[in-house]
């Protein structure tokens, strides 16, 4: 097999078991269902990781193929091809992985839902989208992959699409995407102005010709085309990666079912942004005014939503939150040109936020779709290894030495505060605070949910639909099927920081894909003081995050293990904090003051006015009555006596020939 | 002294009165058909004169078309109005408004 056919097989493998698995869901079953997905996106796991394993190892050097020309139009080509270099090849792999734990988790999950084939046929599709989007040579299959990715994204958050709040909440992460997609689509269409083509290679190549060109948008104000073109297009990330102001998605999202969550909403797609900057990094380096706008957004997303994060009471919006402020802290990386400890963060932040999704996930069928940690507690002895892995991924998570978080989270934080960008210095006190914040939120889920005493009662004789916190079963650990995902996520969560961290963020092995300009590279003075992974760690125990982070542990077991009243009577001692925190800054109430109320209301007075009003009423109704009217009194004329046709045919006559003399 | 004139006169004048009865006739359809043959017959009055004073032929033999034409359509107008009493009763031209949409 040749290369070109390989990396065809990866996405179009996926996409094959997505048809099957979706139109001929009676034919092939369940089980069928469930089969042609694992293998479909097995085989893309096993070639992808073949194709990193040639780049890593076996001198496979940047592929940049073209396969197919779609048009062209004015010059301009709009291709389909590949590129694969060392970013878009650790992408694959990861991407492909956790996609295949997950489509293992779901034949647990989703046992017994009527949707089977259905949710199969939408994950295997989702799994082709992301990998067009990460394989792309240009900006048009990039934003395909993009869109496509949305749209399984929007399916899948409304899959259970008979609950009112599961149909909005995809509606909702639908429109929040569109305003970012149109930042994005104008930034693609600044591209393909400034350089005349949308090939990654030929733009990048021209990218410094554009430097001093600038273009006056507000009369008066006078900007570099570049900075344009990085803010529309990371306008777009904000978007599809849940920056704050448009995160407000993501937390709705999770009425999608779990494997989703993890899938989709943590692991892969609202990564896609952190990917496409790092990956348009020749150009972002270019602006420096669009990187610390990239700085300040991550920075306010990693504090804000990680402080929301702490009185969130549903497990999976604790985890959606969490995910949130990871985004930011990738956000931040990007903004401070620490492009490989962005994507360092993100793949290490797949793994072990997955795990922690999926172990949610796993506990929400312990308790029979229970979600409210209030109605949990003490499941560490019926759930051992739910808890366990539960367990590596928040130590994964809140940076714990020698685990995978740690490595990325310190390497951006130090990378943060060796940056001389405008802003690095509010984003630095940002991400360190974020790290008490994260390490507080992840041991509150730990505890509520596995230490303590349990908080619900088992009740065998209370139906079918028992109210919160009675079950009709104790819970007992999850089938094979649910757990072997998370002892295989669970191992990546403690070493893929170890093992990588030289050649990722040291060694410059994402230096063919990434462009970093020397002034800039934040990554570099980090990487003078990096004397391998075990001094890294040694050394963080004298350094601000692993103390904040010790803190958070501390004030969480003191005040979930020891005083469970503490929470209770500081919650009352700061109600507007604690309303302001639930509320999620008002965030939500300040859109649908805004912009939703207002456009409900444009809607509804184009509709009277316009629809109803002018083309209903003047238009079509409007002519037929003119047509009626006009009728009803030429009709008169029609009398039906002869002398009075005779009259007018004469009268006629007379005037035509009147007419006639006049003109000779 | 006659001229071309006063005959072309004469035959307008007969036309115009034709035509005006038409108009005006509420009554009676045979003064329709009256009219009609009047109209015919103002016509020929310019054939002839015409071929009196231009010294040509044609004109005078036109005229027996006519002529003929006239009295076949007397005959068959007056066919109808037969037909047309036997049916409704009335030769009234007020009453005769079937053609109204």
């Amino acid at each position: 097999m040749s290369l070109k056919t390989i990396l065809l097989l990866i996405p179009l493998l996926p996409l094959a078991a997505a048809a099957i698995a979706g139109l001929f869901r009676n034919q092939v079953g369940r089980a069928g269902s469930h089969w042609v997905a694992i293998l479909g996106v097995g085989a893309s796991f096993f070639l992808s990781a073949w194709v990193l394993y040639m780049q890593m190892f076996d001198g496979l050097g940047t592929q940049n193929l073209s396969i197919y020309t779609w048009m062209i139009s004015d010059g301009i080509r709009f291709e389909v091809g590949f590129l694969i270099d060392h970013l878009s090849a650790l992408m694959m792999t990861v991407v492909t992985f956790v996609s295949l734990m997950v489509h293992i988790y779901t034949i647990g999950y989703m046992a017994d839902d009527p949707g089977y084939q259905r949710f199969f046929s939408y994950i295997a599709l989702f799994t082709f989208s992301m990998l067009m989007l990460v394989m792309a040579n240009n900006f048009m299959q990039l934003f395909f992959g993009w869109e496509a990715v949305g749209l399984v994204s929007y399916l899948l958050i409304g899959f259970w699409f008979k609950r009112d709040s599961a149909v909005s909440a995809g509606l909702k992460a639908f429109l929040v995407n569109r305003v970012g997609d149109f930042g994005f689509l104008l930034g693609i269409a600044g591209v393909l102005y400034c350089f005349g083509t949308l090939d990654y290679s030929q733009v990048f190549g021209q990218a410094d010709s554009i430097v001093d060109k600038t273009v006056t948008l507000v009369p008066g104000f006078e900007w570099q085309w570049i900075t344009v073109i990085c803010v529309s297009l990371f306008i777009g990330a904000m978007g599809k990666s849940a920056q704050a102001p448009l995160h407000v998605w993501l937390p709705d999202s999770m009425e999608g079912p779990t494997p989703i969550s993890a899938l989709i909403h943590a692991a892969t797609m609202v990564t896609a942004g952190i990917f496409m900057v790092a990956r348009m990094s020749p150009l972002f380096e270019l602006s420096d005014a669009a990187l610390s706008f990239v700085m300040l957004i991550g920075a306010v997303t990693a504090f804000s939503m990680g402080l929301v994060g702490l009185v969130q009471n549903d497990i999976k919006r604790v985890i959606a939150y969490s995910t949130l402020s990871q985004l930011g802290y990738m956000t931040v990386a990007l903004g401070v040109s620490a492009y490989s400890a962005a994507i360092f963060h993100l793949m290490t932040h797949a793994f072990f936020k997955a795990l922690l999704f999926l172990g949610a996930g796993s506990v929400i069928i312990a308790l029979h779709h229970q979600q409210d940690m209030r109605f949990m507690g003490g499941l560490r002895k019926q759930m051992p290894i739910t808890w366990i892995t539960a367990w590596i991924g928040t130590l994964a998570l809140i940076g714990f030495p020698f685990m995978a978080g740690f490595y990325s989270k310190d390497s951006i934080i130090e990378a943060v505060h060796a940056s001389t960008r405008f802003g690095s210095g509010v984003a630095y006190w940002a991400v360190l605070l974020g790290v008490l914040i994260t390490s507080f939120y992840s041991f509150r889920l730990l505890y509520l949910t596995f230490h303590g005493k349990p908080r619900y009662r088992v009740d065998v004789g209370a139906g079918d639909h028992p109210p919160d916190g009675v079950l009709q079963h104790a819970p007992h650990e999850s089938p094979l099927v649910v757990t072997i995902p998370l002892i295989l996520l669970a191992i990546p969560s403690i070493a893929i920081g170890y093992m990588t961290i030289e050649p990722i963020l040291f060694g410059g092995w994402l230096s063919d894909s990434i462009n970093i300009l020397p002034a800039n590279d934040s990554v570099a003075v980090v990487g003078e003081h990096f004397h391998g992974p075990v001094a890294m760690a040694t050394h963080a125990l004298s350094t601000a995050p692993f103390w904040l982070m010790i803190t958070g542990f501390v004030l969480a077991t003191f005040m979930y293990m020891f005083r469970p009243a503490v929470a209770e009577q500081l919650q009352q001692k700061m109600p507007r904090l604690h309303r302001l925190l639930e509320n999620k800054f008002y965030i939500d109430e300040l859109y649908q003051k805004v912009f939703i109320s207002r456009a409900i209301n444009i809607g509804n007075g184009l509709w009277k006015r316009a629809d109803a009003g002018l083309i209903d009423g003047v238009l079509v109704n409007g002519s037929g009555r003119l047509v009626n009217s006009l009728a009803a009194r030429v009709r008169t004329w029609q009398s039906g006596f002869l002398f009075q046709y005779a009259f007018a045919m004469i009268v006629g006559l007379i005037g035509m020939i009147a007419f006639w003399v006049m003109l000779k | 002294m006659l001229t071309l004139t006063h005959f072309l006169t004469l035959g307008a004048l007969m036309f115009t009165l034709s035509v005006a009865g038409i108009f005006l006739n509420r009554k009676n359809v045979i003064i329709l058909l009256m009219c009609i043959e009047l109209m015919l017959l103002a016509v020929n009055i310019n054939f002839v004169a015409f071929s009196r004073f231009l010294g040509n032929l044609d004109g005078q033999v036109f005229v027996f078309f006519i002529l003929t034409v006239a009295a076949a359509e007397a005959a068959i107008g007056l066919a109808i109005l037969v037909v047309l009493f036997r049916n409704r009763q009335t030769i009234n031209v007020a009453e005769l408004d079937d053609l109204k949409g």
